[in-house]
């Protein structure tokens, strides 16, 4: 850390919470894409983003490096104000975008290479970091390979890997392992952890719910623009979802009975493809239904709060 | 937010380190296709310059007091500069925006758009001032007499590339489609590119036409390179070069202010 700063071109204000937005919005037209977004990142924690197609996950990343401009509220980045600050805000933030945007007629090493110095890591270390960053990413044996013969999972792990050549105090994942097959995405999964481990914060969208709750300390559900629930997975699920749920399956005639039936009763419910998931059902007693009893997860709580199925 | 607010609040504006790593993306991407760029920019204006040079020279010896071949090898210079460097400015800028998303990289790094257009077009301006000497090389080659003037030329070329570069990147940033730059090029750039003296002298022209070649970029820039290769003509180049410079600055801003609206929504 402290070789970090001494290397940094901008100084290093001292803060809490290595980003901060209060009351966002921004319009596009008629669409107003974020609307009075809070959102927090405390210094050294990973807090998910969980939205559904268009809650405005994408443009929240591109307001945090001002490549957006907020029409309204305050956001803060590094201790340095946006959008006026932007720049030194971005100097010490490492970015992976939904859209993959690496230098395609350009080898792995000269992606790395150029980024170095577009993120002013000083002469002397920067073949130091190319190194590290072949290391992390895991791509030592394909360095000179053009990044157009590399595999999807290889291109976001250099797209991850990228971010990180000036070792950022804070990184922006936007929907990192979307599109990738359940290995790969758990390959990068450890490289994200591993970040957590050495103390970056991170903020992260995506559709996964599953990729959330391992690994967000806490999580930011979002719809339409604004905040319908933040907290730690766990206390989300407790909270609104209950410890378990249970799974009915049958025609699709059934389902409407039982879904009837249950909200009635005052159960939360929510469809999951063929079958009906009944939530909330801790205080239940006898009244809880027959069927496949499973541990509430956070799709349930997501699809409660948000009424849209993710993904 | 104003935009005095934002110049004031901002570490610092056309630092050297982020024009740099924009330039460095642009050498090391070079490595890997200038054969192919420099084939381009120099067979053709080789087989322009032959062609009229030697097809034509055949018909007009002399033109405007110059052998012919002299005149179009130093008038096809600044021809040479700007397709070298307006065109790939249009649409290496277009692609990167639109298809790679380069850009939308290299602004989430530390570096601003006004780095950035400043970036692009120096490197394309840097590339002209070289491609463009290639028609005086050849015609060297042909008997056109070597002169201390012409170490100018490079200057010279930099300096209208620079501009050229701007205006293409203004172009790619205006423009929604890539299909519309067939209008810029049939309505803009080939009249510019007619009616600046290349091939032939614009003393036959009528009046108000030639007052309109005193606004065309590459007229003041044929004019130069002329001069510097048969002689200095005092204030009438300084006024040639002046026009270049003015030309390239406005066309900066203008450039800076077309690409800021297309990548920061
Ligand atoms: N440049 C733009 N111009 C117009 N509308 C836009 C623009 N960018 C985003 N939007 C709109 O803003 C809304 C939010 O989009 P955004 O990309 O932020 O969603 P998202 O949460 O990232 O969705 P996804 O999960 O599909 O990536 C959408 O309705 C989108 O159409
Ligand atoms: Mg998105």
């Amino acid at each position: 850390m402290n070789d970090r700063a001494a290397c940094d071109p901008f100084e290093v204000p001292s803060t809490a919470h290595a980003l901060e937005l209060s009351h966002v919005v921004k319009r596009y037209g008629q669409i107003t894409a974020v609307n009075g977004l809070d959102l927090v990142v405390p210094e050294g924690r990973c807090v998910g983003l969980l939205g559904p197609n268009g809650a405005g996950k994408s443009t929240t990343m591109r307001m945090l490096t001002a490549q957006t401009i907020a029409d309204e509220g305050q956001i803060t980045v590094l201790g340095h104000e946006l959008p006026g600050d932007s720049k030194a805000a971005r100097a010490r933030m490492g970015v992976v975008p939904q859209l993959d945007n690496l230098d395609t007629t350009l080898t792995v090493e000269q992606n790395l290479v150029v980024f170095s110095h577009l993120y002013r890591v000083p002469k002397a270390r920067r073949k130091a970091a190319v190194e590290r960053v072949l290391k992390i990413a895991n791509l030592g044996q394909r360095r000179d390979s053009k990044v157009d013969e590399l595999s999807g999972g290889m291109r976001r792990r250099l797209l991850i890997g990228r971010s990180l050549i000036h070792q950022p105090q804070l990184v922006l994942l936007d929907e990192p392992t979307v599109g990738l097959d359940p290995q790969v995405r758990q390959e990068l999964w450890a490289l994200i952890d591993l970040l957590r481990s050495e103390g970056v914060s991170i903020l992260m969208s995506t559709h996964y719910i599953e990729e959330a709750e391992r690994l967000c300390d806490s999580v930011t559900i979002v719809s339409h623009g604004s905040v319908v629930a933040v907290g730690a997975p766990t206390e989300l699920v407790a909270e609104h979802a209950g410890r378990d749920a249970v799974e009915i399956y049958g025609s699709p005639e059934r389902l409407v009975e039982v879904e009837g039936e249950m909200v009635k009763e005052g159960f939360p419910t929510r469809r999951t493809g063929t079958s009906i998931a009944v939530l909330g059902l801790d205080d239940a007693d006898g009244r809880a239904p027959a069927g496949e009893r499973r541990p509430a997860n956070l799709e349930d709580v997501f699809v409660l709060l948000t009424g849209e199925e993710i993904a | 937010m104003s935009a005095a607010e934002l110049e004031e609040r901002a570490p610092g504006r056309l630092e050297r380190t982020a024009i740099g790593g924009v330039l460095v993306r642009e050498i090391i991407n070079f490595s890997s296709y200038w054969r192919s760029t420099t084939f381009s920019s120099t067979v053709e204006p080789t087989i322009y310059l032959l062609a009229f040079g030697f097809g034509f020279g055949s018909l007009v010896a002399v033109v405007g007091g110059y052998d012919y071949i002299d005149f179009v090898a130093t008038g096809t210079v600044a021809t040479a500069v700007l397709f070298s460097s307006i065109f790939p400015a249009m649409f290496g800028t277009f692609i990167k925006y639109k298809f790679q998303h380069t850009y939308d990289a290299i602004l989430a790094a530390p570096v601003d758009t006004e780095e950035l257009v400043t970036g692009e077009a120096l490197w394309l301006a840097m590339r002209a001032s070289v491609y463009g000497c290639t028609p005086l090389l050849v015609g060297l080659v042909f008997g056109l007499d070597p002169s201390w003037g012409m170490l100018a030329v490079p200057a010279i070329n930099f300096v209208a590339g620079y501009g050229w570069a701007c205006t293409g990147v203004a172009i790619a940033g205006w423009l929604k489609g890539i299909e519309n730059f067939n209008y810029v090029t049939s309505a803009v750039i080939t009249p510019l590119f007619l009616v600046a003296g290349t091939f032939f002298p614009l003393t036959g022209l009528p009046g108000w036409v030639q007052a309109l070649a005193q606004l065309n970029p590459l007229f003041h820039c044929v004019q130069l390179v002329r001069h510097a290769a048969f002689g200095w003509e005092g204030w009438a180049d300084v006024w040639n070069f002046a026009f270049l410079i003015v030309f390239g600055l406005v066309m900066w801003r203008v450039a800076i202010a077309a690409m800021e609206r297309k990548l920061i929504d």
